[in-house]
Formats: C-alpha cells, structure tokens, sequence
C-alpha cells in the first residue's frame, strides 16, 4: 500500500515546496487542515513551519493540533518530521516567544549573535551549509555521495545540555543541531525541499523509514 | 560552509525571458522555463524572477508562469513585480514560492512589507531598491515603475522598510544594468554599512572575480543577470553558472578571514 504523508497546514509553513518536492520523487502527500485523522490513516506527518514561535504555537493550540500531534506522536508506527520553524516547535520551546513548544525533542532555541568578534555575522544565517551527521544521523546520510549541503533561513539554533538528540550538525558562528531526532520525532533546521539533490536524498531516506 | 549565495535573477516581460540595459532596450533571451530548468540542473543557490513591467503597466502578476516556476524550482524562489496587495502576495506563496520582493507599492507605502513580515516571517520579503547615479557621482532612490526618481534619501527608505518587517535588501545599480562592466562596489559598501540584514547586489556582474568583490564590499549575495545568459562578445544567448568548487575556491579567502578573525 502506498504511504500516508500528510502535511499540516495551519498556514504557518510552505506546503507547496514540500509537496513539489515529493511529487518529483514519485511521492503523492496532502495536506490536512483538521486535527481529525486516525493515527492508522498516517505514515508521516510533516510539520513545515515559517514565521514566528508564539505565531505559530498559538495556531497549534487554538486549533487543537498540539495534543493531537502529541498524541499521534506516542502511536510510534507513525513518523514525525518538522521542518525549519516545525523542528523548532517540536522541542521545548525558544528565546523568540513565551510559548512552550510541543516537547517532543528536549531543546530549546537561542538566538544568534550578530556580534561575534571583528565579523559581524548576519542573522538571519541565511544560505547553503553543511551538516555533518554523527551515528545518530546515520540513515539521514545514506547514499550521499559528497558532503550534504543544504538551505537555511533562521535566526534562533538548537541548545541542549547533552547532545543525546543531535543527529547532525552545521557550524555557524556555534555548531549546533541541525538535525534532531528522539525515537519517531524528528527535525531538519535546514528545509530539504529546497536543497537539490541532497534534499531529495534526504527526503527518499525519510520515506524509508516508512513501515 | 559557503555562506554567500550566487543569485540568476531574470526578467520577464509579457512572459518571455528579457535581459535590460541601464533599464531599458529589454533584448528577448528565451523561454523562461527552459532557463529555470537549467539553471535547476545546474542546481544555483537561489533564484530571482522579476517582471519588469507587471508595476509599470499596472498588471497582475503572471500566476500561470509563477506557478510552474515553483513546480520546477528545488531551490529557493523569489518573486516580484506588481504585487500590491496581500492577496496577490498569498497567492505567490501558496504556490510555492518562498519570498516576495516589493519595491513600486513599498515605496507608497510600506504597510504591505508588515502586513507580508507578520504573516510568513520577515525572510520572506525582500525590499527591492534601484539606485541611479546623478552627474555628479550622488546616488538617488530609483522608481522603475515610473522611470524616475525618488526625493527621498535611500538609506532612509532602507531603514525605515527594515523596520517595518523586510528581512533583505536587494539593492540594483541602475547605470551597471546589462553592462558587464563590474558591481557599484561603493555603492554596495554604502549599503552594507546601513544594514544588519541580508544584503543582495544586483548590476554589473562581468565575471567570478566581481562577485568576490561584491562579497568583500559587503554582499550577503550578489545576483547576477547578464553575465550568466550572454556569452562572449556578441552577447550569444547561453545559460552558465560556476560549478559548486569554483564558488567554494572564489569565497575561501573571505572564510578563512572569517574563521580567524
């Protein structure tokens, strides 16, 4: 049977990119703009995400997605990906806002420093980078065939005291976490739909890990 | 790591490929699809559409084009020309397209750039300012809808539509349009000096070396029109972009500099 993919559409992400994306791979997703469907009619949720934290989280809430996405979250055949903003609302919770996130991934988000040293670095850290994925990352990279490089547009980065969730890293001004997973949640700073090949990879390798 | 992004940005009119000079004498280069489907396999960092004269002739934005630019795009995809409402601006990003760039209705007013910030994020709207040369060597604010200029000073304008929500700036010397004669660096210093956000040089690209030197001036990112769809001295219509390693080799200088600063 084919795979379920879903995408939240609460207006907070760019879904078309998304499903553009997929398309061009061979894979068919839909949006959903009710927190309604059976955990059983999902094999991958996805939870895009632009804007601002509180923005966002208050969509969730009010619409009643968070519990459902916690609750979906626990049925473990289902996978959880959260991309850009949707990775940081899958943790628990950032500088940028008031709101606590979904704390599906322990972390919290901190802004950038614009003054780091004699170069002023730019936020948002906005461009093509790197991620360097550890063991934990492991099939995230699978069938790379050079360095993964990717698209980023944000201005806060993962922090957590231990690197337990870090599958991947990207180095600007700090390392930090640019791919986190814990279990079937997991999240890409970076947004695969519009980074080439090495997206597209990226994303095949996700659908692998469909049931 | 390669921070600075390399940007094709086309030009359409009346949906063809168009390539200007100084603004004017928009010359015909091609299919537009075609190119975005080049420029797709030669996997470019971003890219940047621009209809030249949706604002002036008080179009629509072409939408039929716009999405199957989003349909071909696995890259980054800007869009201006002719948006003025917030409708026209959630139609573009439904689509698929992940920025917008204003210029004609931000510099009436620039409640469009807060009203666009507040809904998809501050990244996601460009503030597009052309910049003319006066005799004497000043610069002024340029309007390409009207083909003149603006009283008001620009690094004024910048700041103000930075406050009210643009996330960058891509900022066109109108004298270096279409011809390959090397990027208003002054300019671009100017530029930086004003701005903590994303800054997009556009005019004047002639070769690998003038986006290093748009990069040392300040550029996040250089866009670059002519110079990736005219070869050679008959200016023959040919699609090119650097190779990922050319890129990486032009920008290691400026990373190392970084690194050990």
């Amino acid at each position: 049977m084919d795979n379920q993919i879903k995408i939240v559409d609460i207006g907070i992400g760019n879904i078309a990119s998304i499903q553009n994306m997929l398309k061009k791979i061979g894979y068919d997703s839909d949006r959903i703009v009710e927190p309604t469907l059976k955990s059983s009619n999902i094999d991958l949720l996805i939870l895009p995400g632009v804007g601002s934290y509180d923005y966002a989280m208050n969509k969730l809430n009010d619409g009643g997605w968070s519990d459902y996405v916690k609750e979906l979250s626990s049925d473990k055949k289902v996978k959880l990906m959260g991309i850009c903003l949707g990775m940081q609302l899958l943790c628990d919770g950032s500088e940028e806002g008031e709101l606590p996130g979904l704390s599906l991934i322990p972390g919290h988000f901190k802004k950038f420093s614009s003054n780091g040293g004699a170069e002023r670095l730019k936020v948002p850290h906005m461009g093509w980078n790197t991620v360097h994925y550890n063991e934990k990352g492991t099939w995230m990279m699978e069938g790379h065939i050079d360095d993964p490089r990717y698209y980023f547009v944000h201005s806060y980065y993962y922090t957590h005291p231990e690197s337990t969730y870090i599958a991947g890293t990207t180095g600007y001004g700090v390392d930090y976490g640019s791919a986190i997973q814990n279990g079937n949640v997991f999240g890409f700073q970076f947004h695969p739909e519009k980074s080439h090949r090495f997206g597209m990879n990226l994303l095949r390798n996700v659908l692998k890990q469909l049931c | 790591m390669l921070n600075h992004r390399v940007i094709p940005a086309l030009l359409l009119k009346n949906g063809g490929l168009v390539k200007t000079h100084k603004f004017k004498d928009p010359k015909y280069v091609g299919d537009p699809i075609n190119a975005i489907r080049i420029f797709n396999d030669k996997e470019v960092d971003e890219l940047m559409v621009l209809d030249i004269v949706a604002s002036k002739e008080g179009k629509e934005p072409d939408y039929r084009m716009i999405e199957l630019f989003a349909g071909e795009c696995f890259m980054p995809l800007c869009y201006g020309g002719g948006i003025r409402t917030m409708e026209q601006a959630d139609r573009i990003f439904n689509m698929g397209v992940e920025k917008v760039s204003i210029q004609t209705a931000a510099l009436e007013d620039l409640g469009l750039i807060s009203e666009v910030a507040d809904k998809y994020g501050s990244q996601a709207v460009v503030i597009s300012v052309d910049i003319k040369r006066t005799l004497f060597g000043g610069t002024k604010l340029y309007r390409s809808a009207t083909s003149d200029t603006d009283k008001e000073n620009w690094k004024t304008f910048l700041t103000r539509a930075v406050d009210a929500g643009a996330g960058e700036v891509l900022i066109n010397a109108v004298d270096k349009d279409g011809t390959l004669s090397g990027p208003d660096l002054e300019l671009i210093r100017e530029a930086n000096n004003e701005l903590d956000i994303p800054l997009i040089a556009l005019g004047g690209v002639s070769s690998l070396e003038d986006i290093r030197l748009a990069v040392e001036a300040g550029a996040s990112a250089v866009a670059v029109g002519a110079f990736f769809v005219f070869h050679g001295p008959h200016r023959a219509v040919l699609i090119t972009y650097p190779k990922y390693e050319e890129l990486e080799n032009l920008f290691i200088n400026e990373i190392n500099g970084r690194q050990t600063k």
